[in-house]
């Protein structure tokens, strides 16, 4: 494939890195992620079943929207959905061959995703004046659990799309394929962090 | 001045001296690519024994900490072996622990606690699991499949380098004030909330554990779906590729609720929540000031969901290294391997619906118990069924008593009592008498100990030519065995009578101070206590023999006799590959798969065994000899 394949550099060629292995329709990293998204559906699973066995065993639990923001979060799930549409225009640009257009959608995600964090921040400042921290209540423990580590995810997917924007963009010029593939795979996780919002925003919020 | 003699080499004429010196030189070039210092990649050392990514040798670095993590978990517990055949008495060694947990060198009930915590911490998450998985399957798994390597190397690597610094924090614990955690490796809470700083640490040491494993399984079942050999069908898998492809699913799905589980309680601990608090609860007289309103219960099922699945973590590759050394060393196939298989399979998705079994005294209703019961019973049957294949396995063979296959055939029994012994367990009503007791403990160690370790060590004398081109000494693998065989079982039989008798478990003084547990108690914790220091003996011809040969292999020298297929082994690690494999990419022609993995003593074929890859079975080799593909012998010869 390239230089890399001959024995006797340091980097192995690895089999599937790049093109589908024909019988299982996928490559390797894309199969990697899928994994790492049904552990991650497993890590998210049990924190909402904690959220349901500590709520039904309460005694009272307070209504969600009478104790946070719903206008500001309904406008932070918009911008979530928005930047879903935006990786995937970036990812079909690139498999135009555009990198530019793929680069300005990048940034458009990564933006997303900074609006959703900044207001983030506003709520929780807001439930700290308040007065309301985890040891409150387990409402609120729950609460900031949840979205703190929803958060926490935010924050991986920034990092990672900064890399790929910046310095992890050098790929396009001698391997372009693994570059988009690339941003496939983190497309992927981008969408599932989405998917924990768009469930964290009624069991938090609405009900 | 003498003359100088000319030899002719090819087609050439060259003086002899100089000759000479080529010829030495052209050695010194394929002992260095033998060696991994591949013609052209001198990575620095670094690259290459730190930060490696090379799955063999990422495998050797997860099987020498482990190792040494076992050892580690096996000297606490003879320390607390000490302190439960003699109670009270003052020993010498336990000074090791600090005038703050030994004064004047006995032990106190707060540091027994800690080393019991520590024990099962250590032997699970930071020996066993890694030494199975991270070592045997990261070392075999490629070679077995005919891969150049894992899917994702520098996944490989970083999943190393999260384990060690997560070993690294469990081990400075002991270092925190008030000592390391002491709640059992089962964390309870409430009692694990409100302990001592150590907890944290311990908390934060097993998020890297998680994280450590969650690379990994990823890394594995990718290797395995996408990197098999041409021609290498799923059932055509050596049955230890398919134990830790299943094992890895486990890791990966059922890790996530405890690392969930982690975080609650870390937040209990760090930032005040009463996840785990319940309402109400009142420590040495003083009110909790929590918010309250948590459940302790929610622990314990995040906990077992993760734990109980871990226990099959902890059995398939075993079961799959056991398998491995049996087919070879009875020279004939599996017996039942498809339904090994599929057994195997079953047994993955059942582990994860039998958790509560280990709850039945919390009080979670008769109609979880039943359920949960029923599953359990259910759960049987798959191990049943690879454990009988095992033994019919034997049936007819020519066995050839090895030193590996002594472990190989010491763990069906042992694995078959502590198999056995659970099935009490998982019927509720009989739980009533036997949960927490030393029944308990006796159960789970023979699955674990005599079981698990036991095929480890199997597979270290087994794999050792594979990994190093030296066989370990057969004389004192064989004194190892035997003495290790014996004292193990000194250990933990007594333990169901103990158990039978009502001695529970976690007591500081093995209950000597208990009327109805103080008569066994005397009759059987010494003699256990005198076995376990036996079986820290035996360790020491192995720890012997393994250093002295792993540093000759180190130093350069292999057993050239020995060839790189000693056991005259059908898969693909063996067959197509030198004993080590070359440092860059394994195979030097990469596999093609043609037959079924254990095709020993075939009907009608000339040869005794005839490896994975070979398209016709080849003329019958010289013992140990070296068997390769033809195209390969092709490309040496270019």
């Amino acid at each position: 494939m390239d230089a890399h394949a001959s024995v006797g550099h340091a980097e192995l060629e690895i089999p599937y890195n790049v093109h589908p292995r024909p019988d299982t329709g996928v490559y390797n990293a894309k199969l990697g992620i899928w994994l790492f998204l049904a552990s991650e559906v497993m890590l998210f699973g049990a924190l909402f079943s904690s959220l349901i066995l500590l709520r039904t065993g309460a005694d009272s639990w307070p209504r969600g929207y009478e104790m946070l923001n719903v206008p500001l979060a309904t406008f932070n799930t918009f911008i979530l959905i928005v930047s879903s549409v935006t990786v995937v225009m970036a990812w079909s640009q690139l498999r135009l061959g555009n990198l530019k257009w793929g680069r300005i959608y990048i940034s458009a995600t990564i933006l997303c995703a900074l609006i959703f964090l900044v207001n983030k921040g506003f709520e929780y400042g807001h439930e700290f004046r308040e007065h309301n921290f985890p040891k409150t209540n387990n409402f609120f423990a729950i609460y900031f659990t949840l979205t703190g580590l929803h958060g926490l995810h935010i924050i991986g997917g920034v990092i990672v799309f900064l890399y790929f924007l910046g310095p992890g963009a050098k790929m396009w010029a001698h391997d372009p394929e693994r570059y988009t593939n690339r941003i496939e795979v983190v497309g992927l996780y981008w969408h599932f962090v989405d998917l924990v919002w768009i469930f964290l925003f009624p069991v938090l919020y609405l009900m | 001045m003498a003359l100088r003699r000319q030899i002719r080499v090819g087609s050439q004429w060259m003086y002899a001296d100089e000759a000479h010196k080529a010829l030495r030189e052209a050695l010194r070039v394929m002992e260095d690519e033998k060696s991994g210092e591949h013609g052209g990649h001198h990575l620095p050392w670094i690259r290459r024994y730190v930060f490696s990514t090379d799955h063999k040798w990422i495998g050797l670095q997860y099987g020498f900490t482990a190792l040494l993590f076992l050892l580690l978990g096996f000297c606490l517990m003879i320390l607390m072996r000490l302190q439960l055949g003699w109670p009270g008495t003052a020993f010498n060694v336990m000074k090791v622990l600090g005038e703050s947990r030994a004064p004047g060198g006995v032990l106190l009930p707060e540091a027994y606690n800690q080393l019991g915590a520590m024990h099962g911490t250590i032997m699970i998450f930071l020996g066993i699991v890694p030494l199975a998985v991270g070592a045997f399957g990261n070392y075999l798994v490629p070679l077995q499949i005919g891969a150049p390597d894992m899917a994702f190397p520098k996944l490989n690597m970083i999943s190393y380098w999260c384990y060690a610094p997560g070993g690294l924090i469990m081990l400075a614990s002991f270092l925190a004030p008030g000592g390391t955690a002491q709640s059992g490796w089962t964390s309870y809470p409430p009692l694990s909330v409100i302990a001592s700083q150590g907890q944290t640490w311990w908390l934060v040491g097993m998020v890297f554990l998680i994280t450590s494993s969650l690379l990994g399984s990823v890394n594995f079942i990718v290797t395995i779906v996408q990197l098999r050999a041409k021609g290498l069908s799923y059932m055509r898998f050596p049955f230890f590729v398919h134990a830790q492809f299943v094992t890895s699913f486990l890791l990966l799905l059922a890790f996530p609720p405890l690392e969930a589980a982690a975080v609650l309680q870390l937040m209990d601990r760090v930032a005040g929540t009463s996840f785990f608090l319940p309402s109400g609860l009142v420590v040495s007289g003083q009110a909790l000031t929590n918010a309250g309103g948590g459940n302790p219960l929610l622990w314990q099922h995040l906990f077992w969901f993760l734990a109980h699945p871990e226990v099959y973590v902890l059995i398939l590759p075993a079961m799959g290294i056991v398998a491995e050394i049996i087919a070879n060393g009875t020279r004939k196939p599996l017996w039942g391997y498809k339904s090994m298989v599929f057994a195997t399979v079953f047994l993955g998705f059942m582990s994860f619906v039998v958790w509560a079994h280990h709850m039945f005294l919390t009080g979670m209703g008769t109609t979880i118990s039943a359920f949960f019961q029923t599953t359990t019973m259910i759960i049987s049957i798959p191990s049943v069924i690879i454990l009988s294949s095992l033994f019919i396995s034997l049936w007819g063979g020519s066995i050839r008593f090895t030193t590996p296959m002594l472990f190989a055939l010491a763990f069906l029994p042992m694995f078959g009592i502590g198999g056995l012994t659970g099935l009490p367990l998982g019927l509720a009503a009989a739980d009533i008498h036997l949960h927490d007791t030393y029944y308990v403990i006796g159960h789970f160690h023979y699955v674990v100990a005599p079981g698990t370790i036991f095929a480890m060590f199997g597979g270290i004398y087994y794999w050792f030519p594979k990994a190093t081109g030296r066989k370990l000494n057969d004389f004192w693998g064989r004194v190892h065995f035997w003495i290790s065989f014996v004292c193990i079982n000194g250990i933990f039989f007594p333990m169901f009578a103990q158990g039978l008798a009502g001695v529970s478990r976690r007591l500081y003084d093995g209950g000597a101070q208990y009327a109805h547990a103080k008569q066994i108690a005397a009759q059987t914790n010494p003699f256990m206590s005198i076995c376990a220091i036996g079986l820290l003996v035996a360790q020491v011809p192995f720890i012997i023999n393994f250093f002295y040969n792993a540093i000759a292999a180190a130093l350069g020298h292999r057993d050239e006799k020995l060839g790189s297929n000693p056991w005259e082994a059908t898969t693909m690690e063996w067959a197509a590959t030198t004993s080590p494999p070359l440092a860059h990419g394994n195979f030097e022609v990469m596999p093609v798969v043609h037959r079924g993995p254990y095709e020993y003593n075939v009907p009608g074929e000339a040869a005794e065994f005839i490896p994975q890859h070979m398209p016709t079975a080849p003329e019958p080799a010289p013992r140990g000899g070296t068997l390769l593909p033809s195209t390969a012998v092709a490309m040496r010869e270019n």
